[in-house]
């Protein structure tokens, strides 16, 4: 493919007279997917990122499914830079000395078309936004957005603080991230709460090939993830986990922010204490410590999305809130969400149309997809278990201390065993409260 | 007391220590992170944001009264906008080109 020169913003003489179809605001996932999207369509589009590369600001865990990206580029997998195809998903449940793991492993996953990839989104981003200035896009870097352009009251555009650097737009697509500065000034989003946000901090761990795939009994090339629950938190609402790269580790453990506040735990103390885990401690000996990194994560589900359009507007990707932790899932929620906005602006152009009432078919496009679906679900998750620390502090441990009486061989008859493990787990746990958490928990993941 | 000891890590893994990995370009005419009111940080108890903070940007200090910012490794994450009780830190982005910059991601 013919690798374009990216603009500068002078280059691409962006003066007050410039207009383009489409200013999308950011080159993460869902910014570059709209913007090469919309430039196949044949729109105009300008992308303008903060960084000094796409990507330089971007984190994420570092999983990446095969078929929601294909949906944008097919066979993307191909030429990307990804790192690892996962073949073993891993679940483990922790105590402070203990684990108690569950896993899926496919050799299916491990050759063609797979399922899921580890990349580093330094490297990627900056490949998947060469695709969409290949396809047409201009992208400006070393830029922010400032505020959305009005005239009259209608969002016709951006300003980014730049002497001549207000840029017309008949659509903005706000794919600014989590924090959304962008959908704030334009009236969409309210404050996010503590209480709607995960605070995650990510280490990359430097490992030969050979020592990564001896570790986690993988052949040559192949990848595999752990999500870690329990101990790992410190009590806390959240997960740790690994993943594999080519020759690195992703590390990541994160909590819900207020309830860091509430327990008054430094993040890179969280990390520590989960790094130091017997279990994770031996994966990473040897390994050497590359970048650490914090990043926030939408946690509300449904329940703390903002509007995601208005006249000129479409938010996207993390700034709309599409986020499903639980199942590892928000690339996906993000690209799926920028082919709808990019299938909306193609409409409204052929149409002229950039109203409220003609952009709100992106909000059909969402609820109408398994997006919407799965997200109200995530709410329900996400609320049910806030403030109920018994499911990643004593169910573990009261499991642990089961299967250890259980796996414990010491001449007590089996059925002795069990009745001592019933008296055991209801001595800790009433009856009632058992059933309720059991039932609850069911219907909060159903 | 206790906090600070739940608080407390091995040297070496300190987070000042991890902040070498990171490239960072700072802008050194301007912070992008601003305490807006001193008299509210002088009232709030907990002074959260001197904990939660991934990269320890504000430090309590106790002589002079105020919270002190170390903007230059503040890794953007955000969550001093959304933590801060009395919403009383103004959070903007670096200036384009600036701030930290990942190799990684």
């Amino acid at each position: 493919m013919k690798r374009l020169k990216r603009r500068t913003l002078s280059e691409a003489n962006l003066a007050a007279t410039d207009r383009f179809d489409v200013v999308v605001v950011g080159a993460g996932l869902a910014g570059t997917a709209a913007s090469y999207l919309l430039a196949k369509a044949g729109l105009s589009v300008l992308c303008v990122e903060r960084g000094e590369d796409p990507g330089t600001k971007n984190v994420m865990g570092g999983i990446l499914y095969r078929q929601p990206t294909e949906k944008i580029l097919p066979g993307w997998w191909k030429d990307a830079p990804v790192e690892r195809p996962i073949v073993e998903e891993r679940i483990w449940l922790v105590t402070p000395d203990s684990m108690v793991q569950g896993g899926f492993r496919s050799a299916r996953y491990g050759e063609e078309p797979y399922n899921a990839f580890s990349v580093l989104r330094v490297k990627f981003d900056k490949w998947f936004a060469d695709q969409a200035v290949g396809a047409g896009a201009v992208l400006v870097t070393d830029t922010v957005v400032e505020d959305v352009l009005r005239e009259n009251g209608r969002i016709v555009g951006v300003t980014t603080g730049r002497e001549q650097g207000d840029v017309h737009g008949d659509i903005v697509i706000a794919a600014d991230g989590v924090n959304s500065l962008l959908s704030k000034k334009a009236g969409l989003h309210p404050e996010l709460a503590p209480h709607q946000v995960a605070l995650v901090t990510k280490e990359i761990i430097n490992m030969s090939r050979e020592k990564i795939e001896d570790r986690f009994l993988l052949n040559a090339n192949e990848g595999a993830t752990i999500e870690v629950f329990g101990d790992s938190t410190m009590g806390m609402l959240g997960y740790g986990f690994i993943y594999t790269n080519r020759d690195s580790l992703s590390i990541g453990v994160g909590a819900l922010l207020s309830d860091l506040i509430k327990k008054k735990i430094n993040p890179n103390v969280l990390m520590e204490h989960f790094k130091s885990h017997p279990m994770v401690k031996r994966l990473l000996e040897g390994g050497e410590a590359k970048e650490y990194m914090a990043h926030l994560i939408p946690e509300g589900g449904a329940a703390s999305m903002p509007p995601v359009y208005r006249q000129g507007m479409l938010v996207v990707g993390d700034a709309a809130g599409l986020s499903n932790p639980i199942y590892r899932e928000g690339s996906n929620l993000a690209l799926m969400s920028a082919k709808f906005a990019a299938q909306v602006c193609v409409e409204a152009h052929e149409r002229g149309d950039f109203s409220a009432e003609m952009l709100s078919r992106y909000q059909t496009l969402l609820d109408e997809s398994f997006i919407m679906d799965d997200l109200r679900g995530y709410s329900k998750t996400s609320s049910f278990f806030q403030g109920k620390p018994q499911f990643l502090e004593r169910y573990p441990e009261i499991l642990v201390d089961a299967l250890h009486e259980f796996l414990t061989v010491d001449n007590v008859p089996k059925r002795a065993k069990q009745r001592r493990i019933l008296r055991q787990v209801l001595s800790r746990r009433a009856p009632w409260e058992l059933a309720r958490d059991a039932v609850g928990a069911l219907r909060a993941l159903t | 007391m206790a906090e600070e000891d739940v608080n407390q890590v091995t040297p070496g893994a300190r987070v000042e220590e991890k902040l070498y990995n990171v490239r960072f370009k700072t802008d050194e005419d301007r912070s992008h992170l601003i305490v807006l009111d001193n008299q509210l940080c002088n009232r709030c108890v907990d002074k959260p944001c001197t904990v939660f903070c991934p990269v320890t940007v504000y430090k309590w200090e106790n002589g002079e009264h105020k919270i002190s910012v170390s903007y230059e490794k503040c890794v953007e994450c955000g969550a001093c906008r959304i933590g801060c009780p009395y919403f009383n830190i103004e959070w903007k982005y670096p200036k384009g080109g600036f701030g930290v910059q990942y190799k990684f991601g």
